[in-house]
């Protein structure tokens, strides 16, 4: 299996445009977005890179539609996100974003199983499919043994690959992974990384918010933001003049 | 993509648990609540039916009417003329005016000496006409009888006694067939009155009377004046006029204004039925609203209990909207876990409250008229359906503010890393 060349890209999964966001907490208006242009091609393994408070968080809840953008205009796989109501909203995080958090956020009193099968459950997949979809999944992720255990019951790196299983049950148009490995060990974090770098190789689009240099590097771009700014946007490797971020220097 | 069917009650059934402690504190909050409702509501249906046994103990959908004096001058006829019917204008009343079960005169001996062998009591004499018993609600005990057409006809000495009166004289002799003297003249006793309740009365209790043919009644005292006229009308609904056409007939007899409402003074018990149902119906209103006020008490605890249960699960519904679940798969099963919990304390509710009601029943009241007035507390179809309603409406309340504060949960803020 080959990577996807994102030279020559098939349509952009991303398409930002001017993004702006603004949290009014009532006293202060908070600029956490000042005009973020970012396009993301299908197949592209992304990692957004920025120290706390450059507002990495609020760009991966917008590209995860769990928040909408105060300004600028946002496409997801063509759609336009501006406007819908909470249940589109939810509709569309559903096919199409796969989360990854670093909490893994699994619920913990059902088992590796139902944890999968929730989305396909909101998904509307019928019984025998959501089966057959869970299995294919946890045997992806090398939890085939383990469908029937409460997330209690499973290491921290297991639990996370529960959730990239539960991210991928829909066949979402990108998986999007906030600090996937900052609440493992090194070990497992390798384990993990290693299954983003077989799922982006699978022809996955991948984006990654990360602090973790290791983990950054793996991605063939990595995009900076500072004070609610692109700072810095390098492909494959190139570098890049402002480099004064945490990733000194991304490998190829 | 078909929807999976039952999702929501999927999605409830796969909800952490709440604490074993607190539901079951919550549900025993609405169990309680049930059974103050159940126990109030069957309380107020009892005591209902006992007034309208009582009411009816002297005669149903009946009027009573008690001649008095003209207050108005009549064809040069001065006002101040006691009007006083005779036992014969009975007859002229019944041919005159149709659409009545019966109609019956009344005159009353009120001091009556009544003799049984060395025992002599006083006591009241009615001279009435036979149709008076049905009228009035006179119902023999078994193995006597009331007063028959042949009795008036042939102004036999008969007399019916009320319970009292029977008791009085006879103590727990039998006294049917057994000879008693009123006034010194012999009467045979043909029955007594069964006990019943009564709460209207005109001229003292059913149960202190004696009853004799008012044609004996009028051989004996030479009395055919009337006392009351009662009656009862085929409709009840006919009775105010009803009441004007015998006020009609007597006037163009006894030369009075038909309108002067003095003269004949009226008790129309299905004017007043409506008004004792009206009261009735404001204590049944009254007792419901205390138990509804209850049951509520219960429904805020398992509002808290939901509140609790959404703060606890904050991240649990932050990460199942990440996922893609539509707001109803959010709220439906919190409204369902209310609704549970607030139908599980009502059954239980449900269940205590026949268990007390059965026992309720057992206890004797013997001749306590209060404890007969409260009379048994009866559950009917009503009491529970309203019930159900009650707890039904509380069981949602009690889900849809909790479910909706869930709905409103961001899950942007939510599976922010602590």
């Amino acid at each position: 299996m080959t990577a996807k060349n994102p030279s020559q890209p098939n349509g952009a999964v991303i398409h930002m445009d001017g993004i702006r966001k603004v949290y009014d907490t009532g006293k202060v208006k908070v600029e956490a977005l000042r005009g973020v242009d970012l396009e993301v091609q299908d197949g592209e393994f992304v990692a957004i890179i920025g120290p706390s408070g450059s507002g990495k968080s609020t760009l991966m809840n917008l590209i995860g539609c769990l928040d909408t953008p105060t300004g600028g205009t946002y496409r997801l796989s063509g759609e336009l996100v501006a406007g819908l109501r909470k249940e589109q909203l939810a509709a569309i995080r559903n096919r199409r974003v796969g989360f990854v958090f670093q909490n893994f956020n699994l619920l913990p009193q059902i088992t590796s199983y139902e944890n999968v099968e929730m989305p396909l459950l909101f998904g509307g997949i019928s019984r025998r499919k959501r089966r057959q979809r869970v299995e294919e999944l946890l045997d992806r992720v090398g939890l085939g043994e383990r469908m029937h255990h409460k997330p209690t019951e499973l290491s921290g790196g297991q639990m996370q690959r529960v959730a990239v299983a539960r991210a991928l049950a829909m066949n979402p148009d990108i998986l999007l992974a906030d600090e996937p490995t900052g609440n493992l060990d090194s070990s497992s974090g390798g384990d993990i990384m290693e299954l983003f770098q077989e799922l982006w190789e699978g022809g996955r689009t991948m984006l990654v918010i990360t602090h973790d240099a290791a983990l950054a590097r793996r991605a063939p771009r990595q995009v900076e933001i500072r004070d609610g700014l692109v700072v810095r946007d390098n492909t494959n490797g190139s570098t890049d003049l402002m480099s004064d971020s945490i990733v000194d220097r991304p490998i190829d | 993509m078909s929807q999976p069917r039952f999702m929501i009650f999927q999605l409830f059934m796969r909800s952490s648990r709440v604490q074993k402690k607190r539901a079951v504190l919550t549900i025993a909050a609405i169990a309680w609540g049930t059974l103050a409702l159940l126990l109030l509501l069957a309380f107020g249906e009892g005591l209902g039916i006992s007034l309208q046994d009582a009411w009816a103990g002297m005669g149903t959908d009946i009027a009573v009417i008690w001649p008095g004096e003209t207050t108005k001058p009549w064809k040069g006829l001065p006002a101040g003329r006691p009007i006083r019917p005779r036992i014969d204008d009975i007859q002229t009343l019944r041919l005159r005016v149709p659409g009545l079960i019966g109609i019956s005169g009344e005159i009353t001996s009120w001091r009556t000496t009544l003799t049984y062998g060395e025992k002599t009591v006083t006591g009241r004499v009615k001279g009435v006409s036979t149709v008076w018993g049905q009228l009035r609600n006179q119902i023999p005990v078994s193995g006597g009888r009331f007063l028959n057409p042949l009795d008036d006809a042939q102004r036999r000495r008969v007399i019916f006694l009320g319970t009292a009166v029977a008791e009085d004289i006879f103590g727990s002799e039998d006294p049917v067939g057994k000879t008693l003297l009123v006034d010194q003249v012999p009467y045979t006793v043909i029955g007594v009155m069964i006990e019943k309740m009564q709460f209207g009365a005109y001229s003292g209790m059913d149960a202190d009377h004696a009853i004799i043919p008012i044609r004996t009644f009028y051989a004996q005292y030479g009395r055919d004046r009337l006392g009351n006229i009662v009656l009862k009308t085929e409709n009840p609904a006919q009775m105010k006029a009803k009441l004007a056409e015998v006020a009609a007939v007597l006037s163009s007899k006894y030369g009075f204004d038909p309108q002067d409402e003095r003269v004949l003074g009226t008790w129309d018990t299905v004017e007043s039925g409506t008004i004792q149902n009206n009261i009735l119906l404001g204590i049944k209103i009254f007792l419901s609203v205390i138990g509804v006020l209850t049951l509520t008490v219960g429904g805020i605890g398992v509002a808290n209990i939901m509140y609790a249960v959404v703060k606890e699960r904050t991240r649990e519904i932050g990460v199942k909207m990440a996922l893609g679940a539509r707001s109803h798969w959010i709220t439906g099963p919190i409204v369902l876990e209310g609704l549970t919990y607030t139908l599980l304390g009502g059954v239980l509710g449900l269940v205590m409250a026949t268990g007390l009601i059965l026992l309720m029943s057992l206890l004797p009241t013997g001749d306590n008229m209060a404890l007969k007035a409260l009379g048994k507390p009866t559950l009917s179809p009503a009491i529970a359906a309203t019930a159900a309603g009650v707890l039904g409406i509380i069981g949602l309340l009690a889900g849809y503010f909790p479910a909706r504060r869930a709905a409103s949960v961001d899950p942007a803020e939510t599976l922010r890393y602590e």
